[in-house]
């Protein structure tokens, strides 16, 4: 069943002379080996999100309670926008784009991504303006002391970000940085695509691609039309700050309106980018451990295509209080609720796929089961700010922070710890430890619900975002204090998992090529994979060429819609 | 829809409500805040049923089909690989409930932004700075900061209060949860937002789109007064400043340093648009744009140090000394 | 033996898929026609919204000849590939020394305009909005006429030092396409703020 190619790390111990560490260093700087770029994306995203968790932790910690002096307004500020920031850019993409470059050329049976330089130099990129946005904190200048991380919010709104009202380089680095992972970030969905047309294996024609695949082509054709908006608008802010010019300049008759157009032209797309691959690892995740194939197979397709399309239309629900008109106002809210449709239908396609089938509850079933349950809360309440007049309520407010939270870490994280302990395995040849991972699967499930449920509430209770304090009168402390508590929680489950991670890499039980009995063509190969990933290149006839194999008086190519 | 719906219990239930939590989006009073709230009530009511149906559904195949251990633990299940009809109908009705759904929002919408406005609406220019609200009442020639008074409405006769807003500086963005929606206020473009309280009291809200390193202490006040209060407040806001000679040498210290550039009082030479009109200063509840209350502690211990209340607010410290401080604190305190 | 293919017949001679080079341009065409949409859309946008300052009507005049030599090199290129594809080298380096050279042409008149408004007519990027959303989107254009010509520059020298045979059409092809796109972009550019907005 698999190639009879032993593992790296057998390769390793029998090789006659040890590398010396900086054989190893080198190796890594200058890889361009899909499957190691891919881990050292993750790697990165661990590391800021423990950064960018601490952040968190410490926003926490001064919310709290009313009126705390935890941290300075300034500093305050400086935690929400670099938590944001690094959390969608330095987390959120490296790790989503991490797992794609490991496992797309795996499960199309081919050797590499399509170009394989530009993949090393698209990560090299983004890492370094990750570590640019950082040495804000050490390097930058401004009126208000040293030390001056970006403090303008996550997306920045103009003229905030003006030079009058934005005096030293704070701003910069948060511009610079981001234009920087832009680049890497359309660097590699232009690999994805190059790659995902031109180097399917024999056989493996656009309707037999495994959906992760199908998700990953949907998210890069995205990336081109929403990153650079993002970039443009960069481009025009740094033209203001630096040469004078007056795109946002309100004094000039510039539109403040303007940049927000631009920004959330970017920022709705990208979040569905960022939640596409959460999908599309449900889609592998979900059949295995049901022990059925994925029900709906082009309806999941075309609603994926129709996601896609659907919510380059709708970004203006960002901006219902902004003055858009009634007619304008409509449209938005209609377009968002439209989005609600197949999205919907990805979820009973999966809910389909569990029914009638035999569940297995591993812990990659089980944050893959949180998903479900948490990413249609998440849905639900997103229906409830497209009612635009309700957003006029909500928006602005903890609610929408509730939201969105529960999407990223209620929906997306969880998605990816499944991953984690789903192909962890292909990638190392160990097995995650499973009981470690109950305990961080419902110690972090504590912890979310604490939080992000309890976080609605004051939300509905009049507080708005982005607020270092807040009044005792307001009836807000209590909520505060619980969502604060379950932070802590989070905490600790994602230390656990981090521990989980490196012990096992040493410890866990050896996993051989296909630990699940999976149908992807990853599976196929050892655990972790040779350099060149396939002895031969696959054929296929099907969607689950490996189920074919082990049952073959029933293939799927029977049966495909 | 005026008066809040019977269901929601005695008075004194929706009082308490709001005594814990006087921002509570729930507890609405004129005729925008009611017009979301009974749409909401109904967006709940389909995304709770929602839930109940998809979660309920989740349960069931969790349990009902997950693996036991036994004879044919090994042996898969039927594969089915999909079903017209049935993923037709979970088409069909999502796409009825979003048409629905979409019609009931779009009457508010338009009711809301495209509502006729009464003669006797009254009007409030409103103008955000950072971190102080600026309020401007053209037909009344009353110019005013951060505590907004406006007459209560009376559904038969209603007297709404309009309020034309825009920004000196950042975005801002205007929300008192109980009355209305927020409208953002945006430089170089006008947000017009109305609001028509039909209980006397004070709504509090606050600035709701991050402006800078005081957002959070961007606080709204807004009086909403019986017609006899209302015109005792505006005939009194109408007059110049008090000229009390007791405080004359606070008045000088006020005039001589650079508060006058920043600050106006009416009658006087102080005509400074930067920072909030200070003619009436003493006749309001709280200084710092609702910060703190106002007294004459708090008076002088922020103009001693207004970073002392507000970290990063733009005034900046006057280096007074303590004599001078006493004087003008007096006189401020003296504007009435 | 690896057992995870199911079937042995040799599909590969049937298996045909596009070419990694074009694909990977189309790719990087679409997302900066994105960019270049974004700039557009802040020229059409801030039209007659300047609160001084000359006006497009005052400043600009048609650039006629420089875009008909933009265009043109459109076609000398084509030439170059079909050159290349026929195994006529030297035909190759004379349409590629075309192609820069009407490029090149191009990008002077782009500076004489921009001296001209400059240094009689009064207007840079901060003047007003007009000046800022004409420099910024006409010079991003030039920014990329200036990154095609360095490349096909090295391309004439490659071409020149007869590095260049038939194998290499299909990357020459990919180049071409991007100067394409430059001109495409141009098009829109002259239409927009000369024609349009003036």
């Amino acid at each position: 069943m698999a190639t009879h190619t032993a593992p790296v790390n057998d390769q390793l111990k029998t090789h006659a002379r040890p590398r010396l560490w900086l054989d190893v260093i080198h190796d890594w700087l200058t890889t361009v080996d899909h499957k190691k770029i891919g881990l050292m994306y993750i790697v990165y995203a661990l590391l800021f999100l423990i950064v960018a968790g601490f952040e968190a932790l410490l926003m926490r910690v001064q919310l709290s309670i009313p009126n705390n002096s935890f941290v300075s307004p300034q500093a305050f500020n400086r935690l929400f926008t670099m938590h944001g920031t690094t959390m969608v850019f330095f987390v959120g993409m490296p790790i989503l784009f991490g797992f794609g470059n490991y496992l797309i050329p795996l499960m199309i049976g081919a050797r590499d991504m399509a170009f394989p330089r530009l993949n090393a130099f698209s990560f090299w990129i983004s890492a370094f303006g990750g570590l640019l946005l950082y040495f804000s904190y050490l390097g930058g200048d401004g009126l208000y002391g040293a030390g001056s991380a970006p403090d303008v919010g996550w997306f920045a709104y103009a003229p905030l970000t003006a030079r009058v009202f934005s005096p030293g380089h704070s701003t910069d680095y948060w511009t610079l940085a981001l234009l920087l992972s832009g680049i890497g970030t359309i660097g590699t969905a232009l690999n994805i695509v190059a790659t995902t047309l031109c180097m399917r294996c024999p056989g493996m024609k656009l309707n037999r691609m495994p959906l992760l695949v199908w998700l990953y082509l949907v998210v890069s054709m995205m990336v081109f039309v929403a990153v650079s908006p993002l970039t443009a608008a960069q481009i025009m802010l740094m033209l203001d700050r630096y040469l004078g010019s007056h795109f946002f300049d309100t004094q000039a008759g510039g539109s403040a309106v303007l940049w927000m157009h631009f920004f959330w032209i970017f920022g709705h797309p990208e979040v569905y980018i960022l939640v596409l691959p959460a999908f599309a690892f449900a889609n592998e995740i979900i059949p295995v451990f049901s022990r059925k194939a994925i029900f709906g197979y082009p309806a999941m397709v075309a609603a994926t295509v129709g996601i896609g399309f659907i919510s380059l239309s709708v970004w203006a629900h960002h901006m219902f209080t902004v003055g858009l008109g009634a007619w304008g106002n409509t449209f938005f809210t209609f377009a968002t609720m439209i989005i609600a449709v197949p999205t919907g239908i990805k979820l009973f396609n999966w809910l389909a796929t569990l029914w009638g089938g035999k569940i297995h509850f591993t812990v990659a079933m089980m944050f893959a089961v949180g998903f479900l349950f948490q990413f249609l809360i998440a849905g639900l309440t997103g229906i409830m700010l497209s009612v635009a007049p309700f957003d006029w309520q909500l928006g602005s407010s903890y609610f929408v922070v509730a939201h969105f939270h529960y999407v990223l870490v209620g929906g997306i994280l969880f998605m990816l710890f499944s991953a984690f302990y789903y192909w962890y395995p292909k990638m190392t040849g160990r097995m995650l430890s499973e009981k470690m991972g109950k305990w961080h699967f419902w110690i972090f499930l504590i912890g979310f619900h604490l939080t992000f449920d309890f976080m609605h509430v004051p939300g509905m209770l009049g507080m708005p975002r982005r607020i270092y304090t807040y009044e005792a009168d307001r009836g807000w402390a209590i909520w505060n204090m619980i969502v604060s508590s379950g932070a802590i929680f989070q905490a600790v489950a994602s230390l656990l998992f981090v521990f989980n991670l490196v012990w096992s890499y040493f410890k866990g039980a050896v996993a051989g090529p296909d630990p699940w009995d999976a149908w992807t063509l990853e599976w196929s190969t050892a655990s972790p994979p040779p350099p060149y990933n396939f002895a031969v290149i696959p054929t296929v006839e099907s969607r689950r060429p490996l189920w074919d194999l082990k049952h073959p008086e029933d293939p799927d190519s029977n049966y495909e819609m | 829809m005026s008066a809040s719906p019977a269901w929601l219990g005695k008075a004194g239930l929706i009082q308490s409500a709001i005594a814990v939590a006087p921002t509570n989006i729930f507890a609405p009073d004129g005729t925008p805040a009611h017009a979301i709230f009974g749409l909401s009530m109904l967006v709940l009511g389909i995304v709770i049923a929602i839930f109940l149906v998809v979660s309920g559904l989740l349960l069931f195949a969790l349990i009902r089909y997950r693996h036991r251990p036994g004879a044919e633990s090994t042996q898969e299940p039927a594969q089915i690989y999909g079903s017209n009809q049935i993923e037709l109908s979970w088409t069909v009705i999502p796409v009825l409930i979003v048409v629905i759904l979409f019609l009931a929002t779009a009457r508010v919408i338009f009711s809301t932004e495209q509502a006729t406005k009464p003669g006797d609406a009254m009007d409030v220019n409103v103008i955000g700075h950072q971190f102080w609200w600026e309020y401007r009442y053209p037909k009344l020639g009353i110019v005013t900061a951060n505590e907004l008074h406006i007459p209560v409405s009376d559904p038969r006769h209603p007297t709404p209060a309009y309020l034309t807003m825009t920004s000196a500086d950042t975005d801002h963005s205007f929300w008192v949860p109980r009355l209305a929606g927020k409208t953002d206020l945006i430089p170089n473009k006008v947000n017009v937002m109305w609001m028509d309280p039909q209980t006397p009291g004070l709504y509090l809200g606050q600035c709701a789109q991050y402006c800078g390193t005081q957002h959070a202490k961007m606080l709204i006040r807004v009086y909403a007064d019986t017609p006899a209060e209302f015109a005792a407040w505006a005939a009194h806001q109408r007059m110049p400043a008090v000229q009390d000679p007791a405080v004359a040498s606070g008045r000088a210290v006020f005039e001589h340093n650079a508060c006058i550039s920043c600050h106006t009082v009416a009658g006087t030479a102080a005509t400074g648009r930067f920072g909030p009109d200070l003619t009436h200063v003493a006749s309001r509840d709280t200084i710092a744009s609702g910060a703190v209350p106002n007294t004459p502690q708090n008076i002088r211990l922020f103009v001693d140090n207004p970073a002392h209340f507000k970290p990063g607010v733009l005034m900046p410290q006057m280096h007074l000394n303590n004599h001078d401080l006493d004087l003008v604190t007096a006189y401020l305190n003296s504007l009435k | 033996m690896s057992g995870i293919a199911i079937s042995h017949e040799p599909r590969s001679d049937e298996w045909v898929l596009p070419s990694r080079g074009t694909v990977g341009m189309i790719c990087l065409i679409i997302a900066e026609s994105a960019i270049f949409i974004i700039f557009v859309v802040a020229y059409v946008f801030y039209l007659g919204k300047s609160l001084t300052g000359p006006t497009p009507h005052e400043v600009l005049e048609l650039p006629i000849v420089s875009t008909i030599c933009l265009l043109s090199s459109s076609i000398t290129v084509h030439m170059a590939v079909s050159a290349l594809h026929r195994g006529a080298r030297g035909l190759c380096s004379l349409w590629l020394a075309a192609t820069v050279t009407l490029g090149s042409i191009f990008l002077a008149g782009t500076a004489h305009e921009w001296y001209q408004l400059i240094y009689h007519d009064g207007l840079t990027i901060q003047t007003n909005l007009f000046g800022t959303t004409f420099y910024s989107l006409v010079g991003l254009h030039a920014t990329h006429v200036v990154v095609g010509l360095i490349m096909l520059s090295l391309t004439l020298v490659f071409s020149l030092r007869g590095q260049l045979n038939e194998t290499h059409t299909p990357r020459l092809e990919v180049l071409s396409l991007y100067w394409h796109f430059v001109d495409a972009v141009w098009v829109v550019v002259f239409l927009v703020v000369y024609l349009f907005g003036r």
